[in-house]
């Protein structure tokens, strides 16, 4: 078996690698390459070379396609010292990018030459008047909050569970807001919708939503999908790069393409769920904890799962389920506190109750257990209909 | 007695009620004395005799599956039923 040092020498010979002073004249030079920066983030936050494009080591290989298409780019790679970005070289080098080389010593050996060195920007006075309350958590203090101001977050829905959720995301001022949604806003919807607004019947939820939001906070950039999120656009979407993601879906096919997606994304989901007056809401953090299919591996037939549009939703219902997913989200922007991971919060507003029950990851999983069966994206309205006629999936 | 929470979606073949009361000394038992008063439930919570796949069943906060299924001995502590809900709009 060979040892991490023995690897880390095997893998430095497979891949090209670029002294601090070379990659500095390259830098320079009139085709610079891209930086890529795959430290975690709160080494990230404490300065990095001018440009750079910042993806965790960890998250590497899911992200890489969508945010750098081109193969043939040259890419110098880094970390704090040169390791961690070898491995990154060998990855990138086997998911086809032709011209990667490894930096040296890493961002210390650059930071130690005296080369430039960006650092993430402070809060400008009208920040610091807008954040103040934040400011003095804490929990999260000046550093949580350009956590957030950095962060990415997409809102699967603009309905009854984004709307709260959205506004309050948007309040804490996380940085970029990505919002999924066909619909248009109509007159049923504004009994809980509250992103939306009389004025907006007819509009594209994602656009109302766009203009509440940015309206709340400056700082915010929403950026709109105005269409379902399906297999066919959700590698599009999740290629635009997000920390957390928001289940707001009102279906159960979106609800399953989601999970699947997260998993191989590996892009943690705060889930919630709303009925009448009852509300469900979890964490989803995958391979760390349980995934959706681990907790609802079948759907159930359609007489047991009426949507809130035939069955009806009490409008705050969704006002206190999305605003604890709003929480959970921030929580896990910022690494805080205990999150729903491994728990399921029951809420009943008619008896005002809040129980839990405990979530486990199912070794046999099909997407997230020891040996997944299902690896690609299925069709998932016929996976739940198959599951409502009982066939089972 | 063991205390039986029904979701929203089942409470009309329980006549409205959010809890029930039921006896047994499996979780099986307590499910059955259920169906026996409540027939409707039956097509909801079983399948061939074993649980639904759909249906979650948990025990003192606990999914039966991760215990002994439908065999686990319950203990005083309250069961609840509970379908996946896809509402979020």
């Amino acid at each position: 078996m060979a040892s991490y040092r023995d690897l880390l020498t095997r893998i430095k010979a497979e891949i090209d690698e670029i002294g601090a002073a070379d990659a500095r004249e390259r830098a320079a030079s009139s085709e610079p390459p891209l930086f890529l920066d795959v430290r975690e983030r709160e080494e990230w936050e404490e300065g990095f070379v001018p440009g750079a494009l910042h993806v965790p080591r960890g998250q590497l290989e899911s992200r890489i396609e969508g945010l750098l298409p081109d193969r043939s780019r040259e890419v110098v790679v880094y970390c704090a010292g040169g390791s961690r970005s070898a491995f990154a070289a060998k990855s990138l080098g086997e998911l086809g990018y032709e011209n990667v080389t490894s930096l040296t010593g890493g961002f210390t050996d650059w930071k130690r030459n005296g080369f430039d060195v960006e650092t993430p920007r402070t809060l400008s006075p009208q920040q610091r008047a807008r954040y103040s309350r934040h400011l003095l958590i804490p929990e999260v203090g000046e550093a949580g909050q350009q956590r957030l101001l950095a962060s990415r977050v997409l809102l699967i829905g603009a309905g009854g569970l984004g709307s709260p959720a959205s506004l309050y995301l948007a309040a804490a001022g996380v940085g970029t807001i990505g919002i999924v949604d066909a619909d248009v806003v109509d007159d049923s919807n504004l009994q809980r919708q509250i992103v939306h607004s009389t004025e907006r019947l007819g509009e594209a939820k994602v656009l109302s939503a766009k203009r509440t939001l940015e309206a709340l906070n400056p700082d915010v950039d929403v950026k709109t999908y105005e269409e379902r999120l399906t297999s066919e656009n959700v590698e599009r979407i999740l290629g635009d790069g997000w920390d957390v993601i928001v289940d707001g879906a009102d279906n159960f096919p979106t609800r399953y393409l989601v999970n699947d997606a997260s998993v191989w994304h590996d892009i943690p989901v705060v889930h919630g769920s709303i009925y009448r007056f009852e509300g469900q809401v979890t964490v989803f953090e995958p391979h760390a904890g349980p995934c959706y299919r681990c907790l609802f591996p079948t759907p159930p037939p359609p007489e047991l799962a009426p949507s809130c549009a035939e069955g009806g939703v009490l409008g705050v219902l969704p006002g206190i389920v999305g605003s604890l997913q709003a929480s959970e989200a921030l929580k896990v922007l910022l690494g805080i506190g205990e999150t729903l991971q491994g728990r399921l919060l029951l809420i009943d507003a008619l008896a005002t109750s809040f129980d839990e029950v405990s979530v486990k990851r199912d070794p046999a999983c099909p997407v997230c257990g020891e040996s997944p069966t299902i690896t690609e994206y299925v069709d998932y309205v016929e996976f739940c209909q198959a599951a409502g006629r009982g066939v089972g999936a | 007695m063991t205390a039986v929470r029904i979701p929203p979606t089942l409470r009309a073949e329980v006549g409205g009620e959010r809890q029930v009361e039921a006896e047994g000394d499996d979780v099986r038992g307590v499910l059955e004395d259920l169906t026996a008063r409540f027939p409707a439930l039956a097509s909801q919570l079983f399948d061939d005799g074993e649980l639904a796949p759909f249906v979650n069943v948990y025990l003192g906060g606990e999914d039966v599956r991760t215990l002994d299924g439908l065999d686990t001995a319950v203990n005083g502590q309250a069961i609840i039923l509970l379908p996946a809900m896809a509402g979020g709009s």
